[in-house]
């Protein structure tokens, strides 16, 4: 059961992001280019998202607990520092010379184009070198795991 | 650089049903919708019943288009205006800055931004900026 509606999931998830149009690089980096080619269709992907969240957390969170799990597994940091800040800018930057993010890319393997391939193989292989690359200042920082 | 159409409300169909898989999945499995976070639990499982349910999620994405395909009669659009290299260094990167940024467009850009968490707010603002940065100095200044 848990295994049949998480597919579902994540396939209304993958046609949202087919149609949307954030599986397709070059719209995604013409969104970017406000002083080019620019074509501002992935503010309304953001915001279409956004207000369906926002509005639908706002009943889900209420509830005591998720139907098919224990307990709801919510992010509690609320401190900024330097690897979110340094990692979401180091992202972006990625994320503007590929023109793929992971949530597009994943997707995006369905139409079956090498491009999105070698993406995801490069994708795959930097988050094993960031935890690889973590491990080690885990260690070196005992007092701070 | 390849012109594309502007498409307000195939964008926004596509976005709300985005939204609508967040809501689902935080109502059913109580969990985050980001590619990096289903990602990393794949690479990474903290049990077989973690693994499982990241796998189908994973499955269910990729099925995306094919299902765009079946009901339109048209695979989705992949257009790719970047070199082979460029996919592989900006690959790398953002691997490397989601894992220490913890999470991405679909994590911290809509469910975290939908919860108002600050972290995903100042990360939101800071991956939007440096990736318009980049893609300026790329089309504009090294004029690729």
């Amino acid at each position: 059961m848990r295994i049949f509606i998480s597919y579902l999931i994540g396939l209304v998830f993958g046609v949202g992001i087919s149609i949307s149009g954030m599986a397709n690089p070059a719209k995604v980096l013409n969104f970017f280019d406000v002083a080019g080619s620019w074509d501002p269709s992935l503010a309304f992907v953001m915001g279409g998202a956004l207000v369906v969240t926002f509005i639908g957390y706002r009943f889900v969170l209420r509830r005591p607990a998720p139907l098919l799990a224990e307990s709801f597994q919510l992010p509690t940091r609320r401190d900024l520092d330097l690897p979110l800040i340094g990692g979401a800018a180091v992202f972006g930057i990625g994320w503007g010379i590929a023109g793929f993010c992971p949530g597009g890319a994943l997707p995006a393997l369905g139409t079956g184009r090498v491009e999105v391939f070698i993406f995801v193989a490069a994708l795959l292989g930097g988050i094993l070198a960031a935890k690889a690359l973590q491990s080690i200042f885990a260690q070196r920082s005992p007092a701070n795991p | 650089m390849i012109e594309t159409a502007f498409t307000p409300l195939q964008s926004l169909g596509g976005g709300a049903l985005i939204g609508l898989a967040a809501v689902l999945l935080m109502a059913t499995m109580g969990r985050i919708m980001g590619a990096t976070g289903i990602l990393a639990g794949l690479i990474k499982p903290a049990g077989m019943l973690d693994w499982s349910w990241r796998a189908a999620v994973l499955a269910g994405m990729i099925s995306g288009p094919l299902a765009v395909l079946v009901l339109s009669g048209n695979m989705p659009a992949v257009q790719v205006p970047v070199s082979t290299p460029m996919l592989i260094v900006g690959g790398f990167l953002v691997g490397i800055g989601v894992t220490f940024g913890a999470g991405c467009t679909s994590g911290h850009g809509v469910c975290g931004m939908a919860r108002l968490s600050p972290r995903s707010i100042a990360a939101t603002i800071t991956f939007m900026i440096t990736t318009g940065l980049t893609v300026y100095v790329i089309r504009h200044v090294l004029g690729a």
